[in-house]
Formats: structure tokens, C-alpha cells, sequence
């Protein structure tokens, strides 16, 4: 109860961290995106690379998140970047590269090799039959990558409180610090809902993007919704 | 309309195909026919360049495809494949558009001919140009993949056993559409198959493959009726003799001798027969009327034309004695 009231005295304190910790994780999201879909749709065709790629993925996944802050510090001073919201991107933009990459070029290496020679059997060039069949084809297994890139990036941006990059983290240091429960309980439940609730949304978002052809079930209902109007 | 001269593939030490030459004239379905492995996919990879050959030359309509771009020379050529390889996130219409799309022409124009093509393939554009992939069956798949191929009005077509994954009785449905549809577009189609019935069905000519290289290429009456080896021979079947009933019609065996009256073969209820003799058309197979003939215990059938006028007799012996007229009696 203690704790619901502190969110409700402070909203407005919550909703400004809300926002410093959704837009660090969107832009490291974002542009994580950009490369990941394009290193996955490079390397989906070498499967000796792919191994390589998924396996150096996979090792930056594994360095813990105050390790990677830390490391970052003396590395991005040398910039003038030592802390703040800098070496946060960096390092979630970092992490959300394995699941994005992965599904990607799962998604596209696994493609029936008949939609790929049927393009270019027709005179696709590898732009076209990118643009027209495979990514389109690709969209739900990548989305699902997306998803959860930014579900993990949600949590792990809290830590990035540490190198003074704002968000809901910091309510949790400082609850730690000041040995107040309310404030660290509040942290940690919003962060928890945002990660549930940006599922949710990215959700929508998949099944936007999915081409109706890729989904039966939502054909059937159209085609039902046809017949009854 | 298609040449091909000593064409040769390696694949690093295998010969895939070797010294392969033959014509096929406009309008012509030529089946490339053959065991697994035997090169004939390969051959037909190389004519659009989804395979490069080592050597040899391909010319279509007198020019040499080598000197064409390999994008352009695919997007000239309607290509069908087994799988038929429907892109599931476009709809059907926008299937059948891909090439003209990819070529630049006008929307409407060609949304109007994916509709026709839709007419041409039996499918009733009102009802499927809307529809996903994922929404059809194997056969009106295969269907929309034929039209697709067409859409653009390439003079040649490509086919990889266009038909192999569609169930048997839906297949004889389709080939026969697609000899009707041939006649309608007259396009010079190469088909690869190892199905020799379908071969015999659907071919002008054919090239019968075996370790890369043509063993026979002829009518299809050739390979039945005079292989020139063994290995043609054992590949037709022991029945190929029997295979040329396929290629026959009625017409061929039309005879004026009447038949003696009341002639039966042994067995059959000669009062029933009497009053119900067959009868057919002159373009019906022999197969089909032999195989009635021998049903029904009779020796002959009337033959009427299409307005129901009769025109002939079909005897049983005629069809026999023609089915072993210009044969090779043995091989080697």
C-alpha cells in the first residue's frame, strides 16, 4: 500500500525516469534493428560466418551488464563520454544484437528454397526478392527478436542508472541506498509492467507488419466477416 | 525458336551434361524425359541461366542468350517449378503481376490480365485474384503458377515437373488443361518429367536422358515404337508397345467395312450387346475405346462425329494391327 502511494505522490518524478528509461531503450532498440536485420540477412546465405557472427553474439550476451557499464567508462572518456546516456545506448544496443541477429537469419535462412528459386528463376534481382518476398516472409520470426531484445533491454537499463544515465533505475539505487522499500518496490513494478506492456504493443505491432497472406487464422476471420457483411 | 548446341555442365569433377544438342520448333512442348540425376533439370536451368553452362550455346529465336543480360533473359522466360514457389504474402493477383510489375508495365493493365490469365487457367477470377497462397489447393496452386509464368507473354516457358507434386487424378486434369491452354497461347515449352505417361501425353518431341547426354530424341512414337537402344527401350517399359494406344485416336483406325453381323467375342450376352454397341468420337483415344471394347466383350464400336452423324466402324483388330505398324521388332 505504502509503496502505491509513493507512485501516485510521485508521477511526476516516476513519468519523467518512465520516459529517460523507454527512450534510451528505443533508440538502442532502434538502431539495433537497423544493424541487426542487415548483419542477419547478411550472413544468412555463409553459414561458416553465421557461426562465427551468432557465436560473438552470443559471448557479448554473456558479459554481465555493471561489467560492460564499467568497462565502457574508461573507454568512452577518452570521448568525453565516460557516463550517462551514451555508454547506456551502447551498451543495450550491444545486447540486443543476438536476439535480433539470430532470428533474423534463422527467419531467412530457412526460407523455402522454392520462393527463392521461383524469384529468381522470374528476374528478381537480390534487392527486389529481399524487399518483396523474403523480409516480408521473415517479418514475424524478426519481430519476435525484436520483442524480446527489448523486453531484456528494459531490464537491464535499470543498471544503467548506475552510470548516471537516468530512468527508473534510479529510484531502485536510491531505495537501496536509503533503505526505502517503497521507492525500490516502485521501480522495480513499473519497470516489470513497461517490459509486459511493450510485449504487448510490439505484439500489435507483428501482427501489423505480418503480411495477411502469412496468417490463416486472421484470414479466415476476414474471409467470415466477408461472408456475414 | 530454341537451339542448343553442345552444350556441357561440370559440376567440379561431375559431368552433369554433356554434349547436349537439339531444336525445338515454335509452338512445340518438348519434354526433357529421364531417370533421377540424368541431367535433364540441369539442361533446363541452363536455357534461363539459373545454372551457368561450362560450354555450348543456347540460341532462342536465333540469338544466342550468352549475350544477354541474366536478368532480362529470365524475366523473358515463363518458369514453372514442382514446388510452384507462390509468394504467400501476395495475394494471387499480385502473383500473377510479378514479372510485369518487375518489367515496368502499367497497373491496370496488368491487373486486367491477371485476371484473364485466371479465365485461361479455369479459375474464376471474381473469386481467387483476392485470395493468399495459403488459401488454395496443390492443383489451383499450380494453376496460378501457369498463369504466373504466362503473364508477362514469354514465347517460351520453362516447366519442372510443373505437375510432379499434384495427386494422379487431379494431374490428368491439369495436363489436359494445359494442353488446351498450349493451344490457346502457343507457346515453345520445354517440360522436364520422369513420368513417361505424362511424357507420352503432353510431348511434341522428346529428349530422353540418361548420364548427361540425349540417348533418343524424337516423337514420342519414336521412343515407343522405334527405340534406338536398349537402355530407350527398357526405360519406355515392357508395355511400350501398348503406351501408343495413347497416342492414337479413333480417326486413325476409322474403317467402311461393316462388321459381320452378330460377331461376338466368346462370353459376351450377345443379346444385350446387339442393341448397345459402343460408340465413340474420332478424337477419343485408342486406349480408352480399346480398353471399353474389351469391357463391354465387343470386337467393334460405331463411330459418330461431333453432330452425332455416323461416319465409320472402329474394329478391335484394326486397332491391334496399327499398334504394330512401324515398329522396331528388336533392339541389339
Amino acid at each position: 500500500m505504502e509503496t502505491l502511494r509513493f507512485i501516485q505522490e510521485n508521477g511526476g518524478l516516476i513519468s519523467l525516469l518512465l520516459g529517460q528509461h523507454l527512450l534510451i531503450v528505443a533508440i538502442a532498440v532502434g538502431l539495433a534493428i537497423l544493424t541487426g536485420v542487415s548483419v542477419g540477412v547478411a550472413i544468412s546465405q555463409h553459414p561458416r560466418t553465421r557461426r562465427w557472427v551468432l557465436a560473438f553474439a552470443a559471448v557479448l550476451m554473456t558479459i554481465p551488464s555493471a561489467a560492460l557499464f564499467g568497462l565502457m567508462i574508461p573507454v568512452l572518456s577518452q570521448i568525453g563520454y565516460g557516463i550517462g546516456v551514451v555508454p547506456a545506448v551502447i551498451a543495450l544496443f550491444l545486447y540486443a544484437q543476438l536476439p535480433i541477429i539470430r532470428n533474423t537469419t534463422t527467419a531467412i535462412s530457412n526460407i523455402d528454397p522454392a520462393l527463392r528459386e521461383a524469384a529468381i528463376g522470374m528476374g528478381m534481382s537480390t534487392g527486389q526478392r529481399l524487399r518483396k518476398v523474403e523480409l516480408p516472409v521473415a517479418v514475424p520470426l524478426i519481430m519476435a527478436g525484436v520483442r524480446m531484445a527489448t523486453v531484456i533491454n528494459i531490464g537491464i537499463a535499470a543498471i544503467a542508472a548506475y552510470i548516471g544515465a537516468g530512468g527508473l533505475g534510479s529510484l531502485i539505487i536510491r531505495g537501496i541506498a536509503q533503505s526505502d522499500t517503497r521507492q525500490l518496490l516502485a521501480g522495480a513494478i513499473v519497470i516489470s509492467v513497461i517490459a509486459i506492456a511493450a510485449d504487448y504493443a510490439l505484439y500489435g505491432l507483428q501482427r501489423l507488419l505480418t503480411p495477411n497472406g502469412l496468417n490463416k487464422n486472421k484470414l479466415a476471420t476476414g474471409r467470415m466477416k466477408e461472408v456475414t457483411t | 525458336m530454341i537451339q542448343i548446341e553442345n552444350l556441357n555442365k561440370q559440376f567440379g569433377a561431375v559431368t552433369a551434361v554433356e554434349d547436349v544438342s537439339f531444336n525445338v520448333e515454335e509452338g512445340q512442348i518438348c519434354v526433357l524425359l529421364g531417370p533421377s540425376g540424368c541431367g535433364k533439370t540441369t539442361t533446363l536451368k541452363m536455357i534461363n541461366r539459373l545454372i551457368t553452362p561450362t560450354s555450348g550455346t543456347i540460341r532462342i529465336n536465333g540469338r544466342d542468350t550468352s549475350e544477354l543480360d541474366s536478368v532480362t533473359l529470365k524475366r523473358s522466360i515463363g518458369y514453372v517449378i514442382q514446388q510452384v514457389g507462390l509468394f504467400p504474402n501476395m495475394t494471387v493477383e499480385e502473383n500473377i503481376c510479378v514479372v510485369p510489375d518487375l518489367l515496368g508495365w502499367d497497373k491496370s493493365k496488368s491487373r486486367k490480365r491477371a485476371g484473364e490469365l485466371l479465365e485461361v487457367v479455369a479459375l474464376d477470377p471474381a473469386k481467387f485474384l483476392k485470395r493468399y497462397p495459403c488459401e488454395l489447393s496443390g492443383g489451383q496452386q499450380q494453376r496460378i503458377g501457369v498463369a504466373r509464368a504466362l503473364a508477362a507473354d514469354p514465347p517460351v516457358m520453362l516447366m519442372d515437373e510443373p505437375f510432379g507434386a499434384i495427386d494422379p487424378i487431379n494431374r490428368e486434369v491439369i495436363q489436359d488443361e494445359f494442353r488446351r491452354i498450349q493451344r490457346l497461347v502457343n507457346k515453345t515449352v520445354l517440360f522436364v518429367s520422369h513420368d513417361i505417361d505424362e511424357a507420352v501425353k503432353m510431348a511434341d518431341c522428346v529428349a530422353l536422358f540418361h548420364n548427361g547426354k540425349i540417348q533418343q530424341f524424337g516423337s514420342s512414337d519414336d521412343l515407343l515404337a522405334r527405340p534406338n537402344s536398349e537402355f530407350v527401350a527398357n526405360f519406355m517399359g515392357g508395355d511400350r508397345i501398348m503406351k501408343r494406344l495413347r497416342l492414337l485416336r479413333a480417326a486413325d483406325v476409322l474403317s467402311k467395312i461393316a462388321p459381320r453381323q452378330h460377331m461376338q467375342i466368346v462370353g459376351s450376352s450377345s443379346g444385350i450387346a446387339a442393341h448397345s454397341h459402343l460408340i465413340v468420337k474420332p478424337g477419343d483415344d485408342l486406349r480408352q475405346v480399346l480398353s471399353q471394347l474389351l469391357g463391354r466383350g465387343q470386337d467393334w464400336a460405331l463411330c459418330n462425329d461431333c453432330d452425332g452423324r455416323f461416319i465409320g466402324y472402329v474394329h478391335q483388330a484394326d486397332i491391334l494391327a496399327r499398334l504394330v505398324q512401324n515398329i522396331t521388332p528388336a533392339v541389339h
